[in-house]
């Protein structure tokens, strides 16, 4: 698809808003519709957006192999991490409230926002694995 | 009446989707369906789960069907046997049994709708049991304005953290399964 100008163009204007938008519904999640996971998926939309349009070697370029990697396990670890510290500072795992981050209300929602962005990071990195591995390469051989 | 007009049309897009010959058009009109399916769950108020329908089911489903197709041949194969020469009995054994086991699904899953409460019933189980507390404690409790979001990452926050893990799981089993060999 690396020869239509009208779809290159336009996902070019698009995919920066499709990205904040994306990192508004998780930032907004406590408040609004959405959360870390819809949030993840419509990130990673935006990065298959671009692959479609200027080819898997410029989106490899953006989002390379070893990115995605490292960006998988971040995402999980954040959370079991969160839940971990938990741990330290004397509740139940993922028990928020216990975190030392001012009154248990305040502590939990922080708590909550931290695991937000780890599930968004996962859930958005690993979409765009199943992508990249998924769709065909253009120096397969066929089979 | 919109409700009964949106059940209609999905019911139309699903019998449109199993009878499409190409897998492409089958893709396309499960986006459209799912993104029907968003409007039915914003008119039921469930605006969280609308919200998850339109992006996963509509978008990102849609996108991973269309990678997996570029794998794949689009069209059925033309070699199908008994399409060719005599026409394919319709009604054989194998045929007949299949019917009853659709029949027979259909009649239990009608049955079990009749024992359900009223939609919007304030005394179905499901709006007796814990929902009271979600709904008046939950931001006094996990400081969350939404509940759906409290109930997700407080409450119920060993699912999440399973159902991330599953995420999890399934890229790296597709990265274990097509990643190319370095040559």
């Amino acid at each position: 698809m690396k020869e239509h100008i009208i779809i290159r163009t336009v996902s070019r204007m698009l995919i920066p808003f499709i990205q904040l938008f994306s990192l508004y519904v998780i930032a907004h999640g406590d408040i609004s519709p959405g959360g870390g996971f819809q949030g993840g998926v419509i990130l990673a939309s935006s990065i298959i957006l671009y692959v479609i349009a200027f080819g898997m070697e410029e989106g490899e370029k953006r989002v390379s192999e070893k990115m995605r990697a490292v960006l998988n396990s971040t995402g999980l670890f954040i959370y079991a991490g969160i839940g971990v510290l938990c741990l330290v500072a004397g509740g139940a795992y993922l028990e928020y409230g216990t975190l030392p981050l001012g009154t248990p209300q305040h502590a939990s929602h922080l708590g909550i926002y931290g695991i937000e962005i780890g599930v968004g990071i996962t859930v958005s990195s690993i979409m765009m694995t199943i992508f990249f591995e998924t769709a065909r390469h253009e120096d397969d051989e066929d089979d | 009446m919109i409700d009964l007009l949106l059940l209609l049309i999905l019911v139309i897009f699903a019998i449109a989707a199993v009878s499409m010959k190409d897998l492409l058009n089958t893709t396309i009109i499960l986006g459209a369906y799912s993104m029907i399916m968003a409007i039915v769950w914003t008119r039921l108020n469930a605006v969280d789960v609308a919200f998850t329908e339109a992006s996963v089911g509509a978008g990102i489903t849609t996108m991973l069907m269309l990678a997996a197709l570029s794998r794949t041949r689009r069209k059925e194969d033309e070699q199908e046997p008994g399409v060719e020469g005599k026409r394919p009995e319709r009604f054989n054994i194998r045929n007949l049994l299949l019917y009853i086991v659709v029949v027979v699904t259909f009649g239990m899953l009608i049955y079990g709708t009749i024992d359900m409460p009223d939609f919007g019933d304030p005394n179905a189980p499901v709006h007796t049991h814990v929902a009271d507390r979600y709904i008046k404690k939950s931001y006094k409790e996990t400081g969350e304005l939404n509940f759906v979001s409290a109930i997700l990452a407080n409450y119920r926050g060993y699912d999440t953290l399973g159902e991330t893990t599953v995420i999890f799981t399934a890229g790296v089993s597709v990265v274990l399964l097509l990643k190319k060999k370095k040559r």
